[in-house]
């Protein structure tokens, strides 16, 4: 099986953000930057899929459209142990989707890739749609949000959560599908691991991404909340709070 | 004058209170509002939808629309979008609204101006806002597409009533079968609200000490009545104690509820991103100290097994 796995570098989840004197993006200085947790699932479930194809299984190979430090996190998937990396290398990730979605496309279009995975969102852009953009380019089926996973051949049977239930939808193969926590449990990269993906072969391949239709014109904090007040110790002060919250938030 | 098209989602031939939200944010954009929604035939409450600011309301009938099927809506919808001149296409940033709108964006060659918490229209320009890095920043975007295709975030858009009715509409549509197929929906348990709908929010953390413990958080979700869920951070969906589909934060759900109760979780940056827009947050924590209190509107300090179960009694009492 041919798997490809779509992943984006981002900044850690315990960042506090800066803003730039651009006033439009993040100030990057001391930011520590890793692989989006849900991209994480999906490297995860490619190598599992590929282990249990046996001796040749297949190949995972990862893609990762940023700035050149993205190899970083290429060669975090590389030590997991995946295959093979290609950094889309363009020097600002593109504001719009769409643009991201389309270079993606376009490097994918020629793989005969059995499967394609993508995180289901990234945790900087929460913008949950690149993967559905790119199978609709590709002219694939697309699964999103998937959190359990079975494939026998060529047809495919994913979970996804809605609100309150859970949609079990069938597809056949080759498809795209996003991935959501609680699909598995991904792997820490062992030392061998990480010894044996600074051989594994990265091709860094300069992308053109246009300005797209989505132009960001500003990036500001959040208005903060207003400071709040300590009620009072213990269940004592329970009156009092149901008494705030029915007459100052009236919210119940 | 500007036209919106606002897409409506039913679930077992009713339309869904958030497609209510849909409707009032693409009337906020001015203009004129469709609403279309695929079903089998006619769905339940959308002639209701006129009320929030429809002026007609298509229902696309096709067999195929019998549960979601994302690649006949999406087609469905793309086509209908073409054919309207609209200058702009709604969804909401729900479980469904998500994966659709990509899918039919992708279809009008443009991408989606995601999980919006406000829009305007100046001149010519659609502006939107959008919380960034899990709420910690909030980034404002020109969408300049034609037309503009915006997913709302739950909870933020308050439907707002006028007194209106829409016209109705109901047009058969020929779709092309699709390949992904919803072979089924498995419905959890009766009564249960997911954290991304519901008006009240009640989210344990550590300090729940063990999974049987959230009892207690349950107890007093379900004096609400049905209106509140009950969230956990990430520390206890982590150790297996909760579902994912629980999660509140940064790598699970940021919700906008009413009310947001945080109870036995300190505050860490990543939880505080996914509940900070909540309208109003009561933190119950034994350490005074905790984060949780910084963003809190009320906090009680103290052992959260007296404080919780007493504060059930009281909204029992109100709800009696």
């Amino acid at each position: 099986m041919k798997i490809a796995v779509c992943i984006k570098r981002v900044p850690d989840s315990e960042t506090r953000v800066k803003i730039a004197s651009d006033g439009k993006s993040l100030d990057e200085s001391g930011v520590k930057f890793v692989m989006n947790p849900y991209d994480e699932f999906a490297v995860e479930e490619a190598l599992r899929r590929k282990e249990k194809a046996g001796s040749g299984g297949g190949e995972v190979a990862i893609l990762c459209l940023g700035p050149a430090a993205g190899q970083e996190t290429i060669r975090t998937a590389l030590a997991m142990g995946a295959d093979r990396g290609i950094l889309l290398q363009v020097d600002k990730i593109p504001a719009d989707p769409f643009e991201t979605a389309r270079i993606i496309a376009a490097e994918l279009k020629s793989g005969s890739w059995d499967l394609i995975l993508f995180g289901r969102m990234a945790i900087d852009g929460y913008n949950h749609q690149v993967g559905a953009l790119t199978a609709e380019l590709l002219g694939l089926p697309c699964v999103t949000a998937v959190s359990h996973l079975e494939i026998e051949g060529t047809k495919g049977v994913a979970e996804r959560e809605i609100e309150g239930a859970i949609e079990v939808v069938e597809f056949p193969l080759p498809a795209v599908l996003t991935v959501d926590k609680g699909l598995n449990e991904p792997r820490y990269p062992a030392l061998k691991g990480i010894m044996a993906a600074k051989k594994k072969p990265l091709d860094v391949k300069p992308a053109h991404a246009s300005a797209g239709t989505l132009e960001v014109l500003t990036l500001s904090p959040p208005p903060d909340r207003k400071e709040g007040k300590i009620v009072g110790e213990g269940a004592g002060a329970v009156g009092e709070l149901v008494r705030l919250l029915r007459e100052e938030a009236k919210v119940l | 004058m500007s036209l919106a098209l606002a897409v409506l989602e039913q679930r077992d031939g009713v339309v869904r209170k958030i497609s209510h939200e849909v409707v009032t944010g693409a009337q906020r954009l001015g203009g004129s509002v469709e609403a279309v929604v695929c079903a089998t035939g006619p769905v339940q409450g959308a002639d209701q939808v006129g009320k929030f600011g429809a002026d007609k309301i298509i229902t696309l009938t096709n067999p195929a629309f019998a549960k979601y099927a994302p690649e006949e809506c999406a087609q469905a919808i793309a086509e209908r979008a073409k054919q309207g001149g609209y200058r702009v296409v709604v969804f909401a940033a729900s479980a469904t609204g998500r994966d659709l709108a990509p899918r039919v964006a992708a279809k009008l060659g443009v991408g989606v101006a995601a999980d919006i918490t406000d829009c305007a229209v100046a001149g010519d320009a659609i502006t939107v806002t959008r919380p960034v890095y899990a709420g910690k920043a909030l980034l404002k975007v020109k969408v300049a597409s034609q037309p503009a295709v915006l997913s709302l975030r739950p909870n933020v858009f308050t439907p707002v009533e006028r007194p209106k009715a829409g016209t109705p509409e109901i047009v058969a549509v020929n779709v092309a079968p699709g390949r992904v197929v919803v072979r089924e929906i498995k419905a959890a348990p009766a009564g249960t609200l997911d954290v991304a709908e519901a008006q009240i929010i009640i989210s344990g953390g550590r300090g729940l000490k063990e999974p049987a413990n959230f009892k207690v958080l349950e107890e007093l979700a379900k004096a609400f009545g049905g209106k509140a869920a009950v969230g956990a951070s990430r520390a206890v969906v982590d150790a297996g104690w909760r579902a994912h589909a629980d999660q509140v934060g940064q790598t699970g759900k940021t919700v906008s509820p009413s009310l947001y109760i945080a109870v036995g979780i300190s505050g860490a940056i990543q939880h505080l991103a996914g509940m900070r827009t909540s309208k109003v947050i009561v933190a119950i924590n034994k350490d005074k100290d905790a984060p949780i209190f910084k963003v809190a509107d009320y906090g009680v300090v103290g052992d959260l097994f007296e404080i919780v179960p007493r504060l059930t009694e009281e909204i029992r009492k109100l709800h009696g």
